[in-house]
């Protein structure tokens, strides 16, 4: 299902060295979390577990700060994050049927990652390019004036 | 020194503290200010907003539980526009509720039904199915407690609780909006959750989101199975609370009406867990002194509380061979049920039923322990909180003020007042000095050790018995329990004999007894009031030494032969493990 976590001895040395460095200043956790996202690609509880030890916060706290932003994940994320635009400017432009598109093409639903782990899709507020819209965005790649007709075409040069 | 100041609420002047809130100021002359959330010294984070009032001069509506008194403030608390902003708020949070009053846990408890009965709130919302309700969240795996989304108001009383009392934080907000939900890390089960058990969340609950195992039917079953005979015993604490449930003050002994209540009910035979907490007395007694004299570890740990074993497997297992090895009274009392009980009965064993009553839900989990019990049964079938008890004498409509008192007779049902006082902080302790400096010392000590009672929370004494000076501490409630290990590990002082409880105050105020409204949890002294009801009965009755309870004498010499004997090991005693918690895979 999705895409895998893989949670190496050598990422949770990082993790730990990245710790010990914010375990010296203030207010440790919300770095900490930045790392984790960016070393394993989610936030899992086996990975939350590690934290909350090493920085003597409950799991369920940092499941709270985890689950609240929407930048974490709990659950791993695909190779490719595609997020349209719903934005009221990309929207009044169409792009509820791009992201229909994408869903329907990917087959998953919004907020959720492919079965080969390649594609997570989300929906997000507006990306400030409102003189681009409808807009979308592929990892940080951002896709102007978008339409159905170039879903397809999207996904099969990631596909390769 | 406070410095007062003057102010007018509801067209009265009076003069307060210049550091009390509105809410504190208008409860000091009787207007009561609806509320929630507010749970003073846990939770005051004015997230419920039904406290809110006018401030003359001030925008909109103020929340009074976290709005301070200023001089010469003008405050309005129950105009039109409170009222109906009240009422609104209430609607709201209606609109998201499971209501099925008549089987909740909390059903004459609820502070949300009292709230929506004040303010006549007509449910229009979910009445008219306006919005979709939130998705409903069950946590219902493990043996003691489990939390129920539907009934959630998510004031988070229960998640500061955690954090204060138990000094764990098992339970946070998830998520946000309107997916926000209450519960361990993405809703984790409760029993891998590194949850103690000690129930200060449902406490704290205004509502019935997070409750013990619900098990009366349980009960209700067995009574009508022809071939069990029921056999029940009680908890210290469970008379010192119970007649809360029944209109009584906070602090009365309902004990003679709590056993006719428990006959009422059509249970066979009762007995009384305070016999073997004279028993564990005896032996965990033996145990300290066979630690002492024969370099055993120490400190030696008490282990009568299932919430601070359960504390200790999951914190701190380095000090497991510091736990007595003395299983609790309630598990003590299941293994004599099922065998000298059984026996003195004619029964076979697995046709007796055994029923325990007790203030506390991490009991509920320490009965399905897998070592509690022997040839394929287990030595307590059935654990009951006070509440529960209470809510099966309502349902049946027995006239609870109305029974007339009786005592239970038998073996296993006479106590001393040392027994008595195992259900408060320090009990354990002072039962436990009364007869080891006996046996140690050769001769008659003082009953009462009064250094150890109280409700601070880690008290320390040091007594000079037979040569040596024995250091003991008193410690109770996660929080204090997990300070105490900082303090003793930074100090490196010797202790030879530590008493631990999950609850703070102990069995008293465990997480299975009546609960107490977020007022009158401001208004009394809880955990003082109930502790006195056990003092007294130590003070009153005839034998208070552990030791010299015939009955214990007699059950040595008929079954169990000497403390610490080879019978009394295989019935009386157990083992820990160490455990962890989120064990999750990927």
């Amino acid at each position: 299902m999705g895409a895998k976590v893989n949670i190496t001895d050598e990422k949770v040395d990082e993790l730990y060295a990245v710790m010990e460095k914010y375990k010296q200043e203030p207010g440790p956790l919300m770095p900490t979390l930045h790392a984790a996202q960016r070393i394993f690609g989610c936030i899992p509880l086996p990975v939350q577990k590690i934290i909350a030890n090493e920085l003597d916060v409950s799991i369920a706290r940092i499941n709270g700060v985890v689950t609240f932003y929407g930048h974490f994940s709990v659950e791993p994320k695909g190779e490719n994050i595609v997020s349209v635009c719903l934005g009221t400017a990309c929207y009044v432009k169409g792009s509820q049927g791009i992201l229909d598109a994408f869903s329907h093409d990917l087959k998953v639903e919004v907020g959720e990652t492919s079965e080969d782990g390649l594609f997570t899709l989300e929906a997000t507020r507006c990306i400030g390019a409102c003189g681009l819209a409808p807009v979308f965005t592929v990892n940080d790649e951002v896709y102007a004036n978008g339409s159905v007709q170039m879903v397809k075409k999207v996904i099969q040069t990631l596909k390769k | 020194m406070a410095e007062y100041v003057n102010i007018t609420i509801d067209g009265r002047q009076i003069s307060v503290p210049s550091d009390y809130t509105i809410m504190k100021a208008a409860d000091s002359i009787g207007i009561s200010v609806p509320r929630l959330c507010f749970l003073e010294g846990i939770h005051e984070e004015s997230n419920c907003r039904l406290c809110v009032v006018k401030v003359e001069g001030q925008k909109g509506l103020k929340t009074s539980c976290s709005t301070k008194v200023t001089e010469g403030m003008v405050v309005q608390t129950d105009t039109k526009e409170i009222y109906e902003a009240v009422s609104f708020n209430l609607e709201l949070l209606a609109g998201n509720h499971k209501f099925e009053c008549w089987k909740c846990s909390r059903e004459n408890s609820c502070e949300f039904l009292d709230l929506l009965r004040r303010f006549n709130v007509d449910n229009d919302f979910s009445n008219a199915k306006l919005f979709d309700q939130k998705e409903i969240k069950m946590n219902d795996t493990s043996e003691a407690m489990m939390l129920d989304s539907s009934k959630c108001v998510l004031c988070g009383r229960c998640v500061s609780a955690c954090e204060k009392l138990s000094g764990l934080g098992i339970l946070n907000f998830s998520n946000r909006g309107s997916n926000t939900y209450i519960g361990p890390a993405q809703f984790h089960n409760l029993e891998d959750a590194g949850c103690i058990y000690c129930g200060k969340c449902i406490q704290a609950c205004p509502t019935g989101a997070i409750r013990e195992k619900d098990e009366i039917k349980l009960l209700e079953r067995a009574l009508r199975d022809t071939s069990k005979t029921i056999v029940a015993q009680v908890a210290p604490s469970v008379r010192a609370a119970l007649g809360e449930e029944f209109g009584y003050k906070i602090g009365t002994n309902v004990e003679g009406q709590m056993f006719a209540a428990l006959k009422a009910l059509g249970i066979h035979e009762i007995i009384d867990t305070n016999f073997t907490a004279d028993l564990t007395i005896i032996e965990e007694g033996h145990e300290f002194i066979n630690r002492v004299q024969n370099g055993g570890v120490l400190p030696m740990f008490t282990s009568c509380s299932p919430g601070w074993v359960n504390y200790l497997e999951l914190y701190y297992p380095e000090y497991i061979p510091n736990l007595s090895s003395c299983k609790s009274p309630q598990q003590m009392a299941g293994a004599l049920i099922k065998t000298y009980y059984a026996k003195k009965l004619g029964k076979d064993p697995k046709d007796i039923y055994s029923v325990s009553i007790m203030p506390c839900v991490a009991k509920k989990a320490e009965a399905k322990r897998p070592e509690m019990g022997r040839d394929g049964y287990m030595d307590v079938d059935l654990v009951l909180t006070t509440r529960e008890l209470a809510r099966i004498i309502r349902h049946r409509g027995i006239p609870f003020r109305d029974l007339d008192p009786i005592r239970p007779f038998g073996d296993l049902a006479s106590y001393t007042g040392a027994a008595s006082i195992f259900g408060a902080s320090g009990g354990v302790m002072e039962a436990a000095l009364r007869t080891v400096t006996e046996i140690l010392e050769g001769k008659s000590t003082p009953v009462e050790f009064t250094e150890v009672r109280g409700l601070q929370d880690i008290k320390e004494a040091t007594y000079h018995v037979a040569g040596i000076d024995v250091n003991v501490a008193v410690v109770h409630g996660g929080a204090a329990i997990k300070g105490f290990f900082k303090m003793m590990k930074s100090t490196g002082k010797q202790y030879h004999f530590v008493e631990f409880m999950g609850c703070t105050g102990g069995c008293i105020n465990g997480g299975g007894q009546p609960i107490v409204s977020a007022v009158n949890q401001e208004k009394y002294d809880v955990r003082a009031l109930r502790s006195k009801v056990l003092y007294n009965i130590d003070h009153n009755t005839e034998f208070r030494k552990s030791h010299e309870n015939p009955a214990i004498k007699m059950i040595y010499d008929e079954f169990l032969g000497s403390p610490s004997s080879h019978k009394s090991h295989e019935l009386l005693h157990t083992h820990y493990n160490k455990r962890s918690f989120y064990d999750v895979k990927i």
